[in-house]
């Protein structure tokens, strides 16, 4: 198969430009996205490339702009919105949640919003408690909303499309240390599906459910469980709204025994809400309590050693994981 | 005086009854929507638009069909100047599926893709930032349409409006600003809750192009909103009017009036749009007596057939319950 090397960055820019290209109706704007190439330098060079109609800059406006992607998806366009971070979006929660999520309800079924609103998530990046937090598992908390997280080259090149076809509004999570992720994707990689989880690791002992920027952390730990001979299948989440249920109930039935891990907060989390999913579906299929790694419940903290002591960890998921199989297995 | 003059002036006394009609049809409509509330038949919030009939009804004179309109929740009003039925809206209010929004909205929530009516948005300025959206569409798609956009002065302290005039004015969007001053934001007079109480003067300074007008004059109205909408049409970017007018009753069903004294209301109701204009009909002789009777009774017959409409519409199956979160989308 031919490929080439690429970043998560470059797959997020290719996504957007080839949209831009093939649908006239596609657009991007947010804060900085055009002549300063975008706050990640996800569309570095795309407004040179596609102009300033199809590239647009905003004011530090994020309810409005937001709010302006509704009206013009309401209007026959297809808006690509990015927002920094997701700590950012915050400052348009009543547009996402009040008109893009309930607009088509409250219009019995006459005007649908096929927005896309992209946003950088989570940390890692010593940048403290206004820039680093994992509000996803909030967002997937709202029906009328479809919330995805890709965490591979291949989804960060693939969602994008479908997202955009997709009739309603789709929030795309890109966890910000994976923009310089490195790898391969097939030269002619293109749109994937947003409604299915995927295993990246098959085991036996015992299911790591994660998504986003914990999917690596998760690999590393199913590798170094495998040393030890514990086998650890590793799902890939990849959407969090609408959960794909059957995926983690078939992963749980063949294992036995999960260990979520999310890099929002414990209480009240898109893990407890797989936990108790795991409880109505598969409880008679478990051999161990569920057991979640998730970060500490404290805002960010902005040295380096307290942020990565609140973030989960390989380390924390293999302990985790070894009190399970060693106590039950 | 000649011929085509005659012609032209009874071409207007013409129009003058028919805005006389559309807005006692909003009056009559609300009044029986008030006794209906009383009785349980409307449930919810009711926010009702009687004494501000001349805005609604005189802004929407300026408007094509292919235009938007984005309104508030109290948008009765403003829903039937712009066409919706007497019966869609009377349904609805009632929760019922003939309904403009299929009886999942309410008062608060009317939508009509017919008459491109984006709601009914009961989140204060909640509505602007789609306005400019719609607007951004129409000229990223260089459609000649106007996005009349309606709120009130209370939402000029939320942030969305300074947010959204910025970005319509920067990017020259085609947006109509309505802002109904009716000086009271549910309960708060506008001095309580303005430092600057000349409300076009703000969007005045986004380089706007902003006056105030005589909301409870229908015509004028209709003037300024032709005009400021006739040069969003030539592609001048966004206008912005303030238009001064009053809410004869309560802010919604549960509003005693603590904040206002009934001597306030008493003085503007001499100034009520429908009687000054009815009066002055009259006056010139457009109207006796007979013939404003008349009119009366087909108005109230209107309002009476769309409460015999809604009583005989059908409730949503329950098992229809969770429908309209996604889009249905037909089998390939």
């Amino acid at each position: 198969m031919n490929t080439i090397k690429t970043t998560y960055r470059e797959a997020v820019r290719e996504a957007i430009r080839e949209a831009i290209r093939q649908d006239s109706r596609v657009f991007l704007m947010g804060e900085d996205v055009g002549r300063y190439g975008g706050c990640f330098a996800v569309s570095k060079g795309l407004l040179d490339e596609l102009g300033p109609e199809r590239i647009r800059d905003t004011p530090l406006s994020e309810s409005a702009f937001v709010g302006a992607g509704i009206g013009a998806a309401m209007g026959g366009m297809r808006p690509i919105v990015e927002i920094m971070t997701v700590n950012f979006s915050l400052l348009a929660l009543d547009q996402i949640l009040n008109n893009a999520a309930t607009i088509l309800h409250m219009s019995g079924g006459q005007f649908n919003i096929p927005l896309v609103i992209r946003m950088a998530t989570g940390g890692g990046r010593q940048l403290a408690a206004q820039h680093s937090h994992s509000l996803e598992g909030w967002y997937a908390h709202i029906p009328g909303i479809k919330v995805l997280a890709p965490a591979t080259l291949e989804d960060a090149r693939g969602m994008l499309w479908t997202a955009l076809e997709d009739p309603d509004p789709v929030l795309i999570f890109e966890n910000a240390l994976l923009y310089n992720l490195e790898g391969e994707l097939p030269a002619d990689a293109g749109p994937v599906g947003i409604d299915k989880a995927k295993v990246l690791r098959s085991g036996t002992d015992v299911s790591l459910i994660t998504y986003g920027g914990s999917l690596y952390k998760t690999l590393d730990a199913a590798e170094r469980l495998a040393g030890e001979g514990i086998s650890a299948e590793v799902l890939d989440l990849r959407t969090l709204r609408p959960l794909d249920t059957p995926a983690i109930l078939a992963s749980v039935a063949k294992t036995h025994r999960a260990v979520i891990v999310d890099e929002g907060w414990r209480s009240g989390s898109i893990s407890a809400e797989i936990s108790t999913r795991l409880m109505e579906g598969a409880f008679y299929e478990l051999d161990a309590p569920v057991a979640r790694v998730c970060s500490a419940e404290v805002p960010m903290p902005y040295p380096k050693h307290l942020e990565q002591a609140a973030l989960p960890q390989a380390e924390t998921i293999v302990q985790t994981v070894r009190q399970l199989v060693g106590g039950h297995g | 005086m000649t011929l085509s003059a005659v012609a032209s002036s009874t071409s207007q006394t013409e129009h003058e009854v028919k805005l006389l009609r559309e807005m006692l049809l909003i009056r009559y409509f609300e009044e029986k929507s008030a006794e209906l509330y009383t009785q349980e038949k409307i449930r919810g919030f009711l926010h009702l638009y009687i004494g501000e009939e001349a805005v609604a009804v005189g802004a929407m004179q300026s408007l094509r069909p292919e235009d938007a309109v984005v309104s508030t929740y109290r948008e009765h009003g403003h829903a039937l100047a712009r066409g919706l039925s007497a019966d869609s809206i009377m349904a609805e209010m009632y929760g019922k599926l003939e309904g403009c929004s299929r009886g999942r909205g309410g008062s608060m929530h009317l939508f009509d893709a017919r008459t491109r009516f984006y709601g009914g948005n009961a989140i204060v300025g909640g509505g602007l930032p789609l306005a400019v959206g719609l607007a951004l569409a129409d000229k990223m798609q260089a459609r000649n349409q106007v996005t009349a956009c309606f709120f009130g002065e209370g939402a000029v302290a939320e942030g969305e409006f300074h947010e959204s005039i910025n970005l319509a004015a920067l990017w020259q969007l085609p947006v109509l600003f309505l802002c109904e001053n009716n000086l009271y934001a549910m309960g708060t007079a506008l001095a309580r809750s303005e430092s600057q109480t000349d409300i076009h003067l703000k969007a005045a300074s986004y380089q706007v192009p902003s006056e105030a007008v005589d909301g409870m004059n229908v015509l004028a109205v209709e003037e300024a909103t032709q005009r400021a909408a006739a040069a969003v049409r030539a592609g001048e970017g966004p206008y912005f009017l303030e238009l001064r007018t009053y809410r004869f009753r309560a802010h919604s069903m549960f509003d005693p009036q603590l904040y206002r004294d009934k001597a306030e209301v008493e003085e503007w109701k001499k100034r009520c749009p429908i009687a000054t204009l009815s009066q002055r009909l009259r006056q010139e002789g457009v109207l006796t007596d007979e013939s404003l009777t008349r009119l009366e009774a087909e108005v109230w017959a209107e309002v009476d057939a769309s409460v015999a409409f809604a009583e005989a519409g059908t409730w949503e199956p329950v098992e229809e319950l969770t429908r309209f979160v996604y889009s249905e989308r037909l089998a390939p």
